[in-house]
């Protein structure tokens, strides 16, 4: 089977899409004859064309209020926000917009977009491209969001939410394009052509959205994570040496809350991890959600590993961003060790 | 250099407020068949001025003069009349029942009702307008049941939206109206969108973007402009100023710019004002600029310079913050009035017929009334399910609204 970069398999995931569906059509800053600034759009604009692949002012709300037009002309637009910090001004047509059309309309008017942004930090990008902003999707009613953590989810889960009816937030963790990045920002990182998950078929197949992946099964704790942070997680757990079952999320709304009380019902620990702020972060609705439903098989508080209430610095960066070292001191922890 | 002294900060005010006399004076109107018509696929540099006059069709005497006129029928125009007829009605009747508390709430038309009615008529089947609320005239032109559109007011069991939306945010992919959201601006990069998809798609049919005066500061706005003007998109970009955004005058918005149409110049978009309460200029120009979207020569601004004689809603009391006469005062009249002076000119029309047209429409709204309240209003009667509230977020609803609603207990 071939293996791609995570760029390579969401460049396949639209190129197959595209191919399939001629209601497909790419835009954003910088995407159509340049290919985008990571080149997750390389190529397609030559292969395609200009009606389907072009590029787009900069101009977030409008990059997004156009595609819901799109949409409910009926064509199924999936665009990209150069950096998920610079979705800000895209918001309101995300939330208030996009995310209510099918509800408001009562289904006379829907809304098949997907947005794809680069998510979090690890590349010295700074408060502005470094964000982690995926709570201020799943807050909302009416978005899915979606997070991928290796190149063949990525290519079927961006297929799977091209085709789904509804609009789609696609996060897609930057530090993870080109390798399993672990935390260890003074090691080189493995490329994707030397892992497993690095194996993308081709064509068309789907990863559904709304299924967790258990990425390491254990029977002592279960670490909750998504994006980088799995790759940071199974890294403290061979560091600790604990039998810890690690989730991938892979999509946050709708949750795999089956999979989430399972796995904490069996274990009776839980540590969550991710890489956004630690108040109202996605953490705490996890948190509430693993508390509710397994509360009396739980042998120790539930645990949360995030970045600090601050924004994302500079100089910092290695101190801000929750790596192995941090989520080995809560295994530990919640371990009682 | 000449001492400047302190910087002073400036904002703008009315010319008038309540207890003044209304003042219109520094709103020049242009005569009458004034402005040029120039062909579709004019320079837009060659027609600044249209930009800073108003095309005027219908004179004081009530003839239809100048090169905009001749492109309605007699019987068209009489259609014309019943739909603004219509709307005026409708409005006093749910205005009345928001007043009696059968809904929460009310947004008319009054004094603006030629611009959507009018402008409806300038498009084809299959064409998609991006309404604000202040538009129901394209539903009406359009022969929506008016049934329907009072089930929406009221809330009701045969409410299409399920009871989700405001009143008078209605629905009709099928009558070219796309659901209102309640925020502002947020349509009208929307439409910019509808139309570059329907380019893309090498299809016919286009869009029409509408806004009010006051939202036009919003940044949709100027989104709207630069993807409409970067990409030629089928679009006409409609603005509505009728003068006020509920208390907050138009120069707020507008600033130092010398008109709301004006603002397309600088994106190359011909740009023009239009006399908003003379349904045959609203008419003429709707049909050029759309005509020029369905000819691949782009968008077109349309300012249509109107006045809301009626409050911004049933929240709203406009003699709060202008003098009460304000509206007898403004310069280009009454829509209805000036239509049915035209149409009694050409002698197809007489004040009986309208009286008797006026009571024939009262009943007929009337009776659509009595058949929407037979299906409930906002607190009494049939009224849409608790069920209803959870379905129709997703395509397919997920499981943590499912257990929502089961606790919900429905």
């Amino acid at each position: 089977m071939p293996r791609r970069t995570m760029i390579e398999a969401i460049r396949d995931a639209m190129d197959v899409s595209m191919g399939r569906d001629d209601k497909v059509v790419v835009f954003g800053e910088d995407v159509g004859f340049f290919g985008g600034v990571f080149r997750c759009t390389q190529g397609l604009q030559s292969k395609y064309g200009k009606s389907r692949c072009f590029d787009a002012p900069i101009n977030e709300s409008g990059i997004v209020g156009s595609a819901i037009g799109m949409a409910a002309y009926g064509l199924k637009p999936c665009v990209e926000i150069q950096f998920a910090d610079y979705m800000y001004p895209a918001y309101d047509q995300l939330t208030q917009e996009a995310a209510r059309l099918r509800y408001r309309s009562n289904g006379d008017f829907t809304c098949p977009i997907v947005v794809r942004m680069p998510t979090g930090g690890g590349i010295f990008g700074g408060q502005t491209h470094s964000q982690s902003p995926e709570a201020l999707f799943t807050h909302v009613s009416g978005l899915k969001t979606v997070v991928p953590s290796n190149p063949h989810d990525a290519k079927g889960l961006l297929i799977a939410a091209i085709e789904d009816p509804d609009p789609v937030i696609f996060l897609e963790p930057k530090r993870l394009y080109n390798g399993p990045f672990d935390g260890h920002h003074d090691r080189p990182v493995t490329p994707w052509s030397k892992h497993e998950l690095g194996e993308v078929a081709d064509g068309h197949y789907t990863v559904p959205l709304g299924k967790a992946a258990i990425r390491r099964a254990g029977s002592a704790i279960t670490v909750l994570a998504y994006g980088t942070m799995v790759y940071v997680a199974q890294a403290a757990v061979e560091e600790t040496g604990i039998d810890a079952e690690i989730i991938d999320l892979r999509t946050l709304l709708p949750l795999d809350l089956d999979t989430i009380v399972a796995s904490v019902k069996k274990t009776g620990r839980c540590v969550i991890v991710h890489e956004a702020t630690l108040t109202s972060g996605f953490g705490a609705e996890l948190s509430a959600l693993v508390q509710e439903n397994c509360f009396y098989h739980l042998e120790a508080p539930v645990a949360r590993v995030a970045g600090w209430d601050t924004p994302y610095p500079h100089a910092q960066e290695w101190d801000y961003f929750p790596g192995p070292a941090r989520v080995g001191r809560a295994l530990l922890e919640t371990m009682g060790a | 250099m000449a001492d400047a002294g302190m910087l002073r900060f400036h904002v703008p005010e009315p010319e008038v407020r309540p207890g003044g006399t209304p003042d219109f004076s520094n709103v020049p109107i242009p005569k009458a068949g004034s402005v040029p018509r120039p062909e579709i696929d004019v320079d837009p540099r060659t027609i600044r001025d249209h930009a800073f006059s108003i095309i005027r069709v219908l004179n004081r005497t009530g003839e239809a003069v100048g090169p905009w006129a001749g492109l309605l029928s007699s019987d068209e125009l009489l259609a014309g009349l019943r739909h603004m007829m219509t709307l005026r009605t409708f409005d006093a009747r749910m205005q009345m029942a928001q007043r009696q508390g059968k809904t929460s709430f009310y947004m008319q038309h009054l004094g603006e009702e030629a611009v959507a009615c009018a402008f409806r008529k300038a498009l084809e089947p299959g064409d998609m307008n991006f309404p604000t609320y202040r538009q129901a005239g394209l539903l009406i032109a359009d022969g929506y049941p008016m049934v329907t559109m009072m089930n929406q007011i009221y809330s009701n069991e045969a409410d299409p939206l399920k009871g989700r939306q405001l009143p008078v945010m209605y629905s009709s992919k099928e009558h070219g109206f796309f659901s209102i959201s309640g925020n502002l601006a947020t349509q009208y990069i929307q439409a910019v969108g509808w139309a570059m998809a329907s380019a893309i798609s090498n299809d016919s049919r286009i869009a029409a973007a509408w806004i009010g005066d006051g939202s036009t500061a919003e940044s949709d706005f100027h989104s709207a402009l630069v993807f409409a003007s970067t990409y030629k998109a089928p679009v006409v970009l409609n603005v509505v100023n009728n003068q006020w955004a509920i208390s907050t005058f138009q120069g707020i918005a507008r600033g130092g710019s010398g008109t709301f149409a004006a603002r397309g110049l600088g994106f190359g978009i011909p740009s023009l004002r239009v006399d908003g309460n003379d349904y045959l200029a609203v008419h003429a120009v709707a049909k050029w600029a759309a005509e020029r979207a369905r000819s691949n020569l782009g968008p077109t601004l349309v300012e249509y310079v109107t006045y809301r004689t009626g409050a911004h809603s049933s929240s709203d009391d406009p003699s709060a913050y202008r003098p009460k006469t304000e509206s007898d005062a403004w310069p280009l009249g009454d829509p209805i009035v000036r239509l049915k002076n035209h149409l009694i000119a050409l002698g197809v029309w007489s004040d009986e017929r309208h009286a008797q047209a006026e009571a024939e429409i009262l009943d007929t709204v009337i009776a659509a009334q009595k058949e929407a309240e037979s299906h409930g209003t906002l607190h009494a009667g049939g009224k849409p399910s608790t069920r209803d509230m959870f379905e129709g977020l997703y395509a397919e609803m997920p499981p943590h609204l499912r257990r929502q609603r089961q606790q919900a207990g429905v």
